[in-house]
C-alpha cells in the first residue's frame, strides 16, 4: 500500500556542497557531519542502496533532526530535505524500528485523532493546572515527582478557560460589506491553548471585511503525525478537513499556525496518487494562506493609533523555511505607528519546539532554545512576536526559565489590539466633540 | 585499522574523540567534490597542538595516513580520505584569538568560519577580503591550505596575500612558528609560501595570523548587458586599460543567464550574450569618478542595457543575478561539476567561446560564469553521475578545456586546488622536473608520506604495503562506496 522506497531523484539532487552546515541547529550542537543535512542525506542514500541497515544511530539521527528546513532555504540545488527525512521516518515507523513508536502512536491515535478527544484531554490538563497543581504545590507533592516530568509539564502553556470553537459560531459576518469569504482553521493546540489568538484572528478578519466560516467538522491538520512518520493517521485527518472546508465556496482558508498552514499547503501532494481525492486536496492547498500572508494580500486596514512598544519577531521555521513567508509579518508589525521594531539576530534559527520535539527530546530542545533566548534578551524588546503555537509555548517557557519579563504574542494579537485602541480613541474623539 | 592503533589514538585524544562507527565513517567519506568517496579508518578530533603532534608521530610509527579536514567544502577532493587513513577533524578549533587593531592583524584557529571572521573584523571597521563561494561555512584553515580565492580577487588578491604567520605541525610531529606581525621579514627561506596552498600535504595549521586592511568607505554596483561575450570581454579589457580596478568584475554567459531567469525570475533579458556585474569601492569621490568612467566604457562598447544601483537594496538586487548563478545551474541536473580553469584575462572571450564550442561538440550542457576580471572561469557541467556514458563525454570535454586553457598560458585550477580530482592534469601543466621538485619537497618533509597521502601527485614509490582498511567482509559490503 505504501511504497517504502525513497525516490532516488530526491537523494541524488544533493551535490554535497555543504552550504547547509552553517544553518543547521543540530550540526551546530555536535559539529559532526552525521548531524547535518548533508550527512543525513548521505546516510539515507546508503540505507536505500542497501549498504547500511537501519542502525540505532541512523534512527537517532533521523529524529535528532528538527525538520526545521533551514537547510532548504540555503540549498543551492533545491534539495527537498524535509521530504527525504520525513520519508525515512515513515520507513522507520512502518518497519517498527522506532523506540518511541508506542508513545507516539498513543499520542497520535488517541490524543490528536479527533477534536473531541483532544479537547477531553485538554480539559483534564486544565483541571490539573487550575485545581490540582496548586493543591499539589501546597502539599509538597512536587518534591516526589521526577524532575524531568516536571520540566515537561512546565512546557505546556496554560489551557484556555474556553476553547475557541466553543465560543465562535460556524459563520460570522463583518459589520460592513463582506468582500471575502474565508475559512478558518481553529487547529488543535491553537484551539485549546491559544483560543484567544484564534479569537483575535477572527476579529482581525472581520475588521478587514471578511465573512468567516469555521466548519464544526474540522480536526487537527495532521502535520505532527506526518512529521514523525505516521502518514496514515495524518491522511485520515487531512481527509476530514478537506471534506469540511470543501463544503463552502471560499476565497481563502486562513491559518494562524505556521506548522498547520505549511502542511495544508501540502495536502495536494499528499493525495497525489488518489484519483478521487486529488483535485479536492489540491484546491484546499491552493486556498490555504497563512494569516500574515492573507492580510498583506488583501492590503489590510492600517489602525490609526500610537503603540509605544519595543518588539522583535521570531520567524517560525514552517513559516520562513517551508512557506517562505518572512516579509509579510514584518510588514504588519511595522505598519503600526510608534512601534520600535528590532530585528532578532538569527531570527530564522529554530527555537527547538519543532512540533513535539521538545517533549520527545527535551535535552536537545533546551540546548537549541538557549541560543534563541540569548538572542531575544539582546534585543531588549518588551514583546516577541511569532506566528506558531509551538514556538510561542517554547519561547514563553524559555523566557520564564530565564526570569525575563518579556511577553510572547502573535502578530494578529498586536494588530487586533491596535484596531481596538484606535476604535476606542475614535469613540472618545466623537464623545468630546 | 588495528584495534591496537585505535586504542593508541584514544590514549592521545581521549576515547570520546575517536569515532569509528560506520555512520561516522560514511559521513566523512566525501567532501564537496562530485563522485569521490572512500571510507576513513577513524575520525580523530584533536584537542591541542600537542595532540596533533602525537597523532602524526604515531602515524609515522604505525604507517597510516592523516587527512586534515575543516568543513569539507573543497572541490578537488582534498579532504576525501584514501584507504588506510584517518580524518583529522579541525572544525571545533573555532576561536578568533586576537584582532589587533594597531597592527591590523587577526590571529585565528584554523576552524574559524571565513564569513564569521568577516563579520567580526568588519565590526571593528576592518576588512578581510578573500571571499570564496563557500565562505559561509569554509574554514580559514581550509582556505589557507587551498589558497582560496573569491569574487574580490582582482583588486584585493587571494588568501596567500593575507597570511602573515602560521603555527604548524610538520608531518613528523615537530611544532614550529613561521612569520609574524612584521610587514618586512626576510629571515631565511619564505617558508609560509611553501605551506600556503599545499593542500594539507606538508603541514597541519594550528594557528593562523592574517593581515587585515581598512574597510572601504563606499561602493557602487552596476549590471551591464552585452550582445556577445566578445563585447563584454572588450569592456573588461577597456576598464582595466583605463586604470580602474573594480573590486568585483564578474560575468555570466547566456546559458547561465537563462538558467538564472528560469529559477529566480529577475526579469533579465534572456537573448543577451553576456552580462557583467561590476562593483567599485573606496573613497566616495573616487567611487563616483570610477563609476562614471565605467558607464562611459560600457556605452562605448554598445552595452544593450545598463543598471546602476542607487541604494544598498538596489545593489543587493543587482548582485542577485550573479549570486544565484551557481544555484540556478545546480537545479537543472542532479550532478553539477564546477571547474575553475583560469586564463590571463585578455583571453577570457576566446576561452568562453571555446568552452561553448567544446560543450556543443560533446553534446553536454556547460554554463559559464566567473571572475572575468582575473580570468578565473567557472565552466559548470550539468549532468547525472548515473549516466556513465554522458559522464565520459563530460570528462573528455574538460580534458579539452584544460588543454586549451594551458595553450593560452592559463592554469588547470585558479582556486580549487589539485587534490585528487586534477592529479592527472597537473602533469600537463608541469613537466617532470616541475612535479619532481614538488615530490622532493614532500619527501624531505614527510619521508613516510603520512600527511594527506595521494593528493596533488603520486609519490613514485607508492606505499602499497599498508594494512587494508577494512575486513574482507566489510569491503564486500561497502565496495560501492569506493571509487
Amino acid at each position: 500500500m505504501f511504497d517504502l522506497k525513497i525516490p532516488p531523484e530526491l537523494i541524488i539532487q544533493c551535490m554535497h556542497c555543504g552550504m547547509c552546515l552553517p544553518v543547521c541547529p543540530t550540526y551546530n550542537l555536535t559539529f559532526l557531519e552525521k548531524s547535518s543535512p548533508r550527512g543525513r542525506i548521505r546516510l539515507v542514500k546508503e540505507v536505500e542502496d542497501g549498504n547500511l541497515p537501519l542502525t540505532e544511530d541512523f534512527i537517532n539521527e533521523m529524529y535528532f533532526c528538527l525538520d526545521c528546513q533551514a537547510c532548504q532555504t540555503v540549498c543551492p540545488a533545491g534539495v527537498k530535505y524535509g521530504k527525504i527525512v520525513e520519508s525515512a521516518r515513515i520507513k522507520i515507523f512502518k518497519l517498527g524500528k522506532d523506540k518511541q513508536a508506542f508513545m507516539k502512536k498513543l499520542i497520535f491515535k488517541f490524543v490528536f485523532a479527533s477534536n473531541s478527544l483532544f479537547k477531553f484531554f485538554a480539559r483534564i490538563v486544565r483541571f490539573y493546572q487550575k485545581k490540582l497543581k496548586p493543591l499539589a504545590f501546597n502539599f509538597g507533592l512536587y518534591e516526589i515527582i521526577p524532575k524531568k516530568l516536571l520540566q515537561i509539564e512546565e512546557l505546556a502553556p496554560e489551557i484556555s478557560d474556553k476553547f475557541s470553537d466553543e465560543i465562535l459560531p460556524e459563520v460570522l459576518k463583518p459589520n460592513g460589506e463582506a468582500k471575502y469569504k474565508v475559512g478558518f482553521l481553529t487547529g488543535c493546540f491553537m484551539n485549546v491553548m491559544y483560543s484567544k489568538i484564534n479569537i483575535d484572528t477572527v476579529e482581525v478578519l472581520l475588521e478587514n471585511n471578511c465573512e468567516v466560516y469555521i466548519p464544526k467538522e474540522q480536526v487537527c491538520c495532521g502535520s505532527v503525525m506526518a512529521h514523525y512518520g505516521d502518514i496514515e493517521t495524518a491522511k485520515k485527518l487531512a481527509k476530514k478537513n478537506i471534506v469540511a472546508f470543501s463544503k463552502y465556496k471560499l476565497d481563502a482558508i486562513v491559518v494562524n499556525s505556521a506548522g498547520c498552514g505549511a502542511f495544508m499547503k501540502e495536502y495536494g501532494e499528499l493525495f497525489e496518487d488518489d484519483k478521487e481525492f486529488r483535485e479536492k486536496a489540491e484546491n484546499i492547498s491552493r486556498l490555504t494562506k497563512d494569516v500574515n500572508e492573507f492580510l498583506c494580500e488583501i492590503d489590510f486596514k492600517r489602525p490609526d493609533v500610537e503603540l509605544n512598544l519595543k518588539v522583535t519577531y521570531h520567524d517560525a521555521c514552517h513559516l520562513a523555511h517551508t512557506q517562505r513567508i518572512t516579509a509579510q509579518p514584518r510588514k504588519i508589525i511595522k505598519s503600526l505607528n510608534g512601534i520600535d521594531f528590532v530585528e532578532l539576530n538569527e531570527s530564522t534559527w529554530c527555537c527547538g519546539s519543532a512540533g513535539i520535539y521538545n517533549i520527545l527530546r527535551y535535552e536537545d530542545s533546551m540546548k537549541i532554545l538557549e541560543r534563541k533566548i540569548k538572542n531575544i534578551l539582546e534585543t531588549n524588546a518588551e514583546i516577541v512576536l511569532t506566528a506558531n503555537p509551538g514556538c510561542h509555548a517554547q519561547i514563553e517557557y524559555g523566557l520564564k526559565k530565564a526570569n525575563a519579563n518579556i511577553k510572547v504574542m502573535h502578530p494578529v494579537t498586536i494588530l487586533n489590539l491596535a484596531y481596538k485602541l484606535s476604535k476606542k480613541s475614535m469613540e472618545e474623539k466623537v464623545d468630546t466633540a | 585499522m588495528d584495534a591496537r592503533v585505535i586504542k593508541r589514538l584514544e590514549e592521545i585524544v581521549g576515547r570520546e574523540n575517536v569515532l569509528t562507527s560506520i555512520e561516522n565513517k560514511i559521513t566523512y567519506s566525501y567532501d564537496a567534490t562530485p563522485s569521490l568517496a572512500s571510507l576513513p579508518e577513524a575520525i580523530v578530533i584533536p584537542r591541542t597542538t600537542e595532540d596533533i603532534s602525537q597523532i602524526l608521530k604515531l602515524a609515522n610509527e604505525e604507517n597510516f595516513g592523516v587527512v586534515p579536514r575543516g568543513s569539507g567544502t573543497g572541490l578537488s577532493g582534498g579532504a576525501v580520505p584514501l584507504p588506510n587513513t584517518i580524518i583529522l577533524l579541525m572544525n571545533r578549533w573555532r576561536k578568533i584569538i586576537e584582532i589587533d587593531t594597531e597592527n591590523l592583524t587577526a590571529l585565528v584557529e584554523p576552524g574559524v568560519i571565513t564569513a564569521q571572521l568577516h563579520q567580526e573584523v568588519e565590526r571593528k571597521g576592518l576588512f578581510y577580503p578573500p571571499d570564496p563561494g563557500s565562505m559561509t561555512i569554509s574554514t580559514i584553515g581550509g582556505n589557507v591550505a587551498e589558497n582560496a580565492g573569491g569574487l574580490r580577487g582582482l583588486k584585493y588578491g587571494v588568501t596567500k596575500n593575507y597570511v602573515l604567520g602560521l603555527e604548524v605541525v610538520l608531518p613528523t610531529g615537530e611544532i614550529l612558528n613561521i612569520g609574524g606581525k612584521n610587514v618586512k621579514d626576510v629571515a631565511g627561506y619564505n617558508l609560509k609560501d611553501v605551506l600556503i596552498g599545499s593542500e594539507g600535504t606538508l603541514a597541519v595549521f594550528t594557528k593562523i595570523l592574517l593581515k587585515l586592511i581598512p574597510k572601504p568607505q563606499s561602493s557602487r554596483t552596476m549590471l551591464a548587458f552585452f550582445d556577445s561575450i566578445k563585447t563584454a570581454g572588450k569592456t573588461v579589457s577597456d576598464i582595466i586599460a583605463n586604470h580602474i580596478t573594480p573590486a568585483t568584475l564578474e560575468f555570466l554567459d547566456n546559458v547561465t543567464i537563462k538558467c538564472v531567469e528560469d529559477y529566480a525570475h529577475l526579469g533579465l533579458p534572456t537573448n543577451v550574450g553576456a552580462l557583467l556585474l561590476i562593483e567599485v569601492d573606496g573613497h566616495p569621490a573616487q567611487v563616483d569618478e570610477e563609476a562614471r568612467k565605467i558607464e562611459e566604457i560600457c556605452r562605448k562598447n554598445n552595452a544593450t542595457d545598463l543598471k546602476v544601483a542607487n541604494s544598498e537594496t538596489e545593489a543587493m538586487n543587482l548582485k542577485t543575478a550573479r549570486r544565484s548563478a551557481f544555484a540556478a545551474l545546480a537545479r537543472v541536473k542532479p550532478t553539477t561539476i564546477l571547474e575553475d580553469a583560469t586564463v590571463p584575462r585578455s583571453f577570457v572571450p576566446e576561452m568562453v567561446e571555446k568552452i561553448q564550442e567544446i560543450a556543443n561538440k560533446y553534446q553536454i550542457i556547460i554554463g559559464n560564469f566567473g571572475h572575468a576580471g582575473d580570468g578565473n572561469l567557472h565552466p559548470t557541467a550539468l549532468t547525472d553521475e548515473r549516466d556513465k556514458e554522458e559522464m565520459k563525454r563530460v570528462e573528455q570535454a574538460f580534458e579539452e578545456i584544460f588543454d586549451f586553457a594551458l595553450k593560452l598560458g592559463g592554469t588547470i585550477t585558479g582556486e580549487h586546488g589539485v587534490g585528487l580530482a586534477k592529479r592527472r592534469f597537473l602533469e600537463k601543466q608541469y613537466n617532470e622536473a616541475g612535479i619532481e621538485f614538488m615530490r622532493k619537497i614532500k619527501r624531505a618533509l614527510d619521508p613516510n608520506g603520512v600527511l594527506n597521502p595521494g593528493k596533488i601527485f603520486d609519490l613514485i614509490n607508492p606505499r602499497c604495503e599498508g594494512r587494508l582498511p577494512l575486513s574482507r567482509e566489510e569491503i564486500e559490503k561497502y565496495k560501492d562506496l569506493w571509487v
